[in-house]
């Protein structure tokens, strides 16, 4: 039995105008969950479309479970990483279920759509993220934080064993930022889900995730526990901005505080 | 899904096939001689069934009715459930509510190939059809190859590439057509005929033309209904589709050139028939819900319905003359789709 979820050895990857990552090595263990961390434009989002096959190395190669992206098939792929991406809108007036519904098209075949299987998975995966409720709603008229939760949901009804999130709590406000990650972290847990999350605000990520990886230019600077990722030389190395790393007073995992310069409040 | 949703697509599905039915039998009862609708049915019957009514009718409505107007009828319903099918799959691919059978510029294509036709002698002709729906049918096709080699970047076919090349070999393809009459003595006499096909008008000349274009029409609508949940996930955009395993460039392929086959299909007996593309997949949307496994057989058998009904009017409003059934299909077809979008209004995110 493979332990190993993923294994990239150096992967390099460019778009046509220079190097978006250089000489990767990451290997991720099943059941880990992995926080992905770095400045804007660092490779984080390059890295989860590797990973999912949407973008191919142009050196070195990804292992999903033991097999090499590069000669998968998308419909195969599909049923092994689920994605949650960092943008989502659906034209036309989709249901909320028909959404998570498309989460079982890796699932599907011509002559048979889908099956009391397919329909339980949906009615299961809503429930678990707890939008039950919103099932008969219209996805485009739900606020932002019902929008990730759906999103969420559609991502987990393919059953995958490792689920990709692109900052799964930008713009949204800490009750939903929370609820996720006590979502994430619970089906790591009992689920034994394996994710991989690239996450900017570097509290929650010292909060919820046992290991980070700190991305710059394409590389990766540190690789380890937020008590060895989290510290004021990587972070000022990684940011160029000078922080105070303390932790904090009640789990003792590290926070960071920003110091601003003199036009700050003192 | 749940059950009733599933019953209530069964039920719209044989609702739309009655409707349709009855638009049939109606208009080919109607013209400019009357035929009993009863008597259209029991001819109808006897034609299909071993088992014979006595003939209370004259022979010669039974004529009309077989050779004349039922032809023309299937063709007209032929046309419309191509369009209406062509368009969901434009819409549904392209993400883009604008989207017509005609966006990637088949009905330059069509046009420019009706109109060079028009040059030809009229004595040409290949499988009881004439060159005006041969060389329709192929610059319809060969446009959409254009546009698509041109659209194509790096292995890929993005889809704002192909609609902006779409648009201008459009352009170019119908400044051309207009050079074409107005270079030709001959076509500027015709002009009347490239604007009949310009406008729309189902021209069908018996059973021959219905045997070739039926079997393109029915099997491209099937094969649409048998891959809808493929065009389900372009919802999510090209990315989220390959997030949900779908092999996006080939199914791109696969969608564009159904699309294309149908609208080529439907144009060489029908002309630039416009509105029934657009109005009768939001429509059925607007109805159904955008799941395209629904949206697909409802939105041919609507559409076909949608055109009997206009083609009838075209040919009978002031009878013996004929109007163009384009102008009908826009003058019905626009204030009842303002209607259910001013109904639906709320919900119906276009």
């Amino acid at each position: 039995m493979n332990t190993i979820a993923i294994r990239m050895n150096r992967v390099t990857f460019s778009y046509s105008n220079g190097a978006v990552l250089r000489d990767v090595d990451l290997c991720v263990q099943k059941g880990e969950m992995v926080g992905l961390i770095g400045p804007n434009g660092a490779g984080k989002t390059t890295l989860i479309r590797l990973i999912s096959g949407i973008l191919d190395a142009r050196q070195g190669d990804i292992q999903l479970d033991g097999m090499d992206t590069k000669k998968l098939k998308r419909s195969t792929i599909a049923r092994e990483v689920a994605v949650v991406p960092q943008q989502f809108n659906v034209p036309f007036a989709y249901k909320v279920e028909e959404v998570v519904m498309l989460g079982r098209t890796p699932f599907m075949k011509p002559w048979h759509d889908f099956s009391a299987k397919d329909r339980d998975v949906v009615v299961r995966t809503m429930d678990t993220v707890g939008i039950g409720r919103l099932a008969r709603r219209c996805f485009s008229e739900l606020s932002g934080g019902e929008r990730q939760k759906v999103v969420l949901a559609m991502a987990l009804a393919q059953e995958t064993a490792l689920l990709l999130l692109d900052e799964p709590t930008a713009h949204l406000d800490i009750s939903h930022q929370v609820e996720i990650l006590e979502l994430l972290a619970d089906m790591n847990e009992k689920g034994r889900l394996t994710i991989i999350a690239a996450m900017h605000d570097l509290n929650l990520a010292s909060a919820y995730f046992r290991r980070l990886v700190l991305l710059k230019d394409g590389a990766v600077i540190a690789d380890g526990s937020p008590g060895q990722v989290l510290t004021s030389s990587t972070i000022a190395s990684a940011y160029s901005v000078p922080v105070h790393i303390q932790p904090h007073p009640l789990t003792g995992v590290p926070q960071v505080v920003v110091l601003p310069s003199g036009n700050g409040h003192r | 899904m749940r059950d009733f949703v599933r019953r209530r697509r069964i039920s719209v599905i044989l609702l739309l096939l009655a409707i349709l039915v009855i638009c049939v039998v109606a208009a080919a009862a109607v013209g400019t001689v009357y035929v009993p609708f009863a008597d259209v049915l029991k001819i109808c019957w006897n034609k299909l069934s071993p088992f014979n009514f006595t003939p209370t009718w004259r022979s010669v409505d039974e004529t009309i009715i077989l050779q004349v107007r039922l032809p023309r009828v299937i063709g007209g319903a032929l046309v419309g459930a191509g369009l209406a099918t062509a368009g969901v799959l434009f819409q549904g691919l392209l993400r883009n509510p604008m989207a017509d059978p005609y966006i990637i510029g088949t009905s330059a294509g069509a046009a420019l190939g009706a109109t060079v036709a028009m040059l030809l002698p009229l004595s040409m002709a290949f499988l009881g059809f004439g060159m005006v729906p041969l060389l329709a049918f192929a610059g319809a096709l060969a446009t959409v190859f254009l546009v698509y080699y041109l659209a194509r970047v790096g292995g890929k076919t993005p889809v704002v590439n192909m609609l902006l090349a779409g648009f201008v070999v459009s352009a170019m393809l119908t400044a051309l057509m207009f050079l074409i009459i107005s270079m030709s003595d001959k076509l500027y006499a015709k002009f009347h005929s490239v604007y009949a096909f310009l406008m729309g008008g189902i021209s069908v000349a018996g059973w021959g033309q219905i045997a070739v274009i039926a079997p393109i029409i029915v099997v491209g609508i099937l094969l649409a209904r048998l891959w809808a949940f493929r065009l389900n996930a372009f919802a999510l955009g090209e990315e989220g589709a390959a997030h949900v395993g779908i092999d996006v460039e080939r199914s791109k392929t696969v969608f564009l050139a159904l699309g294309s086959v149908l609208t080529a299909a439907a144009v060489s007996i029908g002309g630039l028939i416009g509105f029934v593309g657009l109005v009768i997949p939001h429509s059925m949307r607007l109805v159904l819900g955008p799941d395209h496994r629904a949206l697909i057989p409802c939105s041919a058998i609507a559409g076909a319905a949608f055109l009997v009904i206009a083609d009838t009017l075209a040919r009978t409003l002031h009878s013996p003359g004929e109007t163009h059934v384009g102008i009908i299909t826009a003058l019905i077809g626009a204030p009842v789709f303002i209607y259910l979008l001013r109904r639906g209004g709320k919900e119906y995110a276009l």
